[in-house]
C-alpha cells in the first residue's frame, strides 16, 4: 500500500516539474522545436534499431536464442572474440603507453609525421588492413618464405587475426594518453628524483597514477573496438567455421545461412557486452572525477 | 617560440646524457609503430604501383570499381551534409537547452561507438529489410527500398559517425560568450541573424573537423554496409566491398589499386584536419 503512495506521489512531483518547465517556456517555439527535431533525429537513428535488434532476437522467445547459441561452434567463436581481445588490450597497454610516452617526452628527426600516421587505421577499411597483411603473410607475400621456415602460420590462422585487430584498435589507447601526458607536470617526477627515486619508482609511484584513468578508458575503447572488428579478420581469417570464426564472423555466416535467430541473438550478446563494458567505464570515470 | 626550441634543445641534451634507458625506450616505440603501420601501407603501395603506374590507373577506372569509389563518395558525401546539419543542431540543443532526459540523450550519443559495426547493419536489415513490416510498407507505399541500396549505405553511415560532428562542436559551443548575442540582441538583430552572424562563423572549424572525421571513417566501413548494401555490382557495391571481393577472387593487382586510392583519401582527410586543429591551437595562442 504504501508503495503504490509513494510511485504514486512521485509521479505528480514528475509531472508537475514537467509542468512547470512547460510554463517556463511557453511561447519559445523554436526551442521547443528545435529539441523536438533532436529528439526525434536520436530515436529515429539510434534507439529503433537498437529496441529492433532486441525484438528480433525475442521473436521466437527466449527459448530459440538458448538452443541457437548453445552450440560448440558458437562458443568456440565467442571464446575466440574475447581471447583474441584480451592479447591484443595487454600489448597495445604496454606499447600504447610507450609510445605516448615518446610522442610526448622526445623529440626526433620524422616525429610529426609518424604522430599523423598513428591515426591512420582509424580510417583505413578494416579491408584493406587485412589485405595487408595477406600481402605480408599470405601464399605468395613478402614474407612467407621467412614464415614457412619458422613453421608458423599467420594467414588463415589466429596469429594473423591477432595482427589484424592489433592494426585496427592502434590509435586508442596512444590517443587517450597523450593529452594526459601532456597535462602531467613533470615537476613532480623531478621531486620524486631529487628525493632520491630511481628511474623505474618514479614512473610507478608517480607518473602512473597520473595515467591511469587515461589508460582505463583507452583500454575499454581498444576492447570495444576489437571486440567488434570483422573486415579486417574476415579477409586475414578467413572466417572458417569451429576453427578461425570469431564472434562477428559467425554472425556474418549465420546471416548467410539464413539462421536469423541465431544471428540476432549473437549480435544481441556482443552488442550488449561492448556497451556495457564503455558504459560502465564511463560511468566509473565520471564517479571518480 | 624561442623559449620552445632552447626548451627542446636541453631536452634533447639531456636524452643524450642518458643514452641506453631513454633510447631503447624511443627504438622499442618507434620499432613497434614501423612493424605495425608503416611496413603494412608501405606493402600496399608497393604491390599496386609495381605494374606501373598506367596499369594501376587502369585497374581503377575498370568499371566496376570507378562505379563502387563513385558509390563510397557519394553517400559518404551526403552522410556528411546531413551529419553536419544534425549534428550541429544537437550539440546546440545539448548546450544551450535544459529539457527533462536531456542527460540520457547526452549519453545516447556515445552509444554508436560502442556498437560494432556489424551489429548495426544486423540492426538495420531487422528493421527496414523486405520482409520485415517496415521495409515491406516502404517498398509497396512508396518503391523505396533501403536495405540493398545507397539509403541503406547512408543509414548506416550515419548511425556510426553521429558523435564525431556533435562531440566536436559541442566544446567550442560550451566556451562561447554569451555577451556577444546579448549585444547583437539589444542592437536590433534577430534569432537567425545572431545564429548566422555571431554564433556560426567560431563553429566552423569544429564543425569541418568534426565532418572530415565522419568522412574519413565513412570512406572505409565494410562491417555494416557489407550487410546492409550487399555486394551488388553497379547498385551497392561500396569501394570496400569491392576490395573484399577483389581480394576472395584474387585480382591482387585490382584489390591493391583500389585499395591505394582509399589510403590516399583517408590520408588526406586526416591530414586536413590534422593541420586546421594545429592552426586553431595556434589562433588561440595568438589570441592570449
Amino acid at each position: 500500500m504504501s508503495v503504490t503512495i509513494s510511485s504514486h506521489t512521485t509521479q505528480t512531483k514528475e509531472q508537475s516539474s514537467l509542468l512547470t518547465w512547460i510554463d517556463k517556456n511557453k511561447g519559445k517555439w523554436t526551442s521547443w522545436i528545435l529539441i523536438a527535431i533532436v529528439v526525434f533525429y536520436v530515436t529515429f537513428l539510434i534507439l529503433t534499431p537498437i529496441t529492433a535488434l532486441a525484438f528480433g532476437a525475442f521473436e521466437k522467445g527466449i527459448g530459440e536464442i538458448i538452443s541457437s547459441l548453445n552450440q560448440p561452434d558458437v562458443f568456440l567463436a565467442f571464446w575466440n572474440t574475447l581471447w583474441i581481445s584480451l592479447v591484443v588490450v595487454t600489448i597495445h597497454a604496454i606499447f600504447g603507453t610507450l609510445v605516448a610516452w615518446v610522442f610526448v617526452r622526445h623529440r626526433f628527426p620524422g616525429r610529426n609525421l609518424i604522430n599523423g600516421l598513428v591515426d591512420m587505421p582509424f580510417a583505413v577499411s578494416p579491408v584493406v588492413a587485412g589485405y595487408m597483411l595477406l600481402l605480408l603473410f599470405g601464399r605468395n607475400g613478402i614474407l612467407a618464405p621467412v614464415i614457412e621456415q619458422l613453421g608458423i602460420q599467420v594467414a588463415f590462422a589466429m596469429p594473423g587475426m591477432l595482427l589484424a585487430t592489433m592494426f585496427v584498435t592502434l590509435p586508442f589507447m596512444i590517443r587517450e594518453l597523450i593529452p594526459v601526458l601532456e597535462a602531467f607536470d613533470t615537476r613532480q617526477e623531478k621531486a620524486a628524483a631529487t628525493l632520491g627515486a630511481n628511474g623505474w619508482q618514479t614512473f610507478w609511484r608517480v607518473t602512473f597514477p597520473a595515467l591511469r584513468w587515461g589508460m582505463i578508458y583507452g583500454i575499454t575503447l581498444t576492447f570495444a573496438r576489437a571486440l567488434g572488428e570483422f573486415g579486417a579478420v574476415l579477409v586475414i581469417g578467413g572466417g572458417v567455421q569451429g576453427r578461425t570464426e570469431t564472434a562477428t564472423l559467425f554472425i556474418y555466416r549465420a546471416l548467410e545461412e539464413r539462421q536469423y535467430i541465431g544471428a540476432y541473438s549473437a549480435a544481441l550478446v556482443l552488442g550488449l557486452f561492448s556497451l556495457i563494458l564503455v558504459l560502465g567505464s564511463d560511468w566509473l570515470r565520471r564517479r571518480k572525477h | 617560440m624561442n623559449l620552445q626550441t632552447t626548451i627542446t634543445q636541453t631536452n634533447n641534451k639531456q636524452s643524450r646524457t642518458l643514452p641506453w634507458g631513454q633510447l631503447g625506450i624511443r627504438s622499442l616505440a618507434l620499432g613497434y609503430l614501423t612493424l605495425m603501420l608503416i611496413i603494412p601501407l608501405l606493402i600496399i603501395l608497393q604491390d599496386g604501383l609495381r605494374e606501373g603506374f598506367v596499369e594501376f590507373w587502369r585497374q581503377v577506372t575498370l568499371p566496376t570499381a570507378w562505379h563502387a569509389l563513385k558509390l563510397t563518395l557519394w553517400t559518404s558525401a551526403l552522410m556528411t551534409v546531413i551529419n553536419i546539419m544534425m549534428g550541429t543542431l544537437t550539440a546546440f540543443v545539448l548546450v544551450r537547452y535544459e529539457f527533462p532526459g536531456k542527460t540520457i540523450l547526452n549519453g545516447i550519443i556515445d552509444l554508436p561507438l560502442a556498437i560494432p559495426t556489424l551489429v548495426t547493419g544486423v540492426m538495420l536489415v531487422i528493421l527496414f529489410g523486405p520482409q520485415e513490416v517496415l521495409g515491406s510498407w516502404l517498398k509497396e507505399q512508396f518503391d523505396f527500398s533501403v536495405i540493398y541500396a545507397p539509403p541503406g549505405i547512408i543509414l548506416a553511415l550515419l548511425f556510426l559517425t553521429f558523435p564525431f560532428v556533435v562531440r566536436s562542436v559541442q566544446p567550442v559551443l560550451m566556451e562561447l560568450d554569451l555577451a556577444q548575442e546579448r549585444a547583437a540582441a539589444t542592437l536590433g538583430a534577430g534569432g537567425w541573424t545572431i545564429f548566422r552572424r555571431i554564433i556560426l562563423p567560431p563553429l566552423t572549424l569544429p564543425v569541418v573537423t568534426g565532418a572530415l572525421l565522419s568522412f574519413a571513417r565513412a570512406i572505409g566501413e565494410f562491417g555494416s554496409i557489407v550487410i546492409v548494401a550487399g555486394n551488388i555490382p553497379f547498385l551497392s557495391q561500396t569501394a570496400a566491398v569491392y576490395v573484399f571481393g577483389e581480394v576472395e577472387s584474387e585480382n591482387r593487382l585490382g584489390a591493391s589499386a583500389v585499395s591505394i586510392v582509399m589510403v590516399a583519401i583517408a590520408y588526406s582527410l586526416l591530414m586536413l584536419a590534422d593541420y586546421l586543429r594545429k592552426r586553431s591551437k595556434s589562433s588561440k595562442r595568438e589570441l592570449t
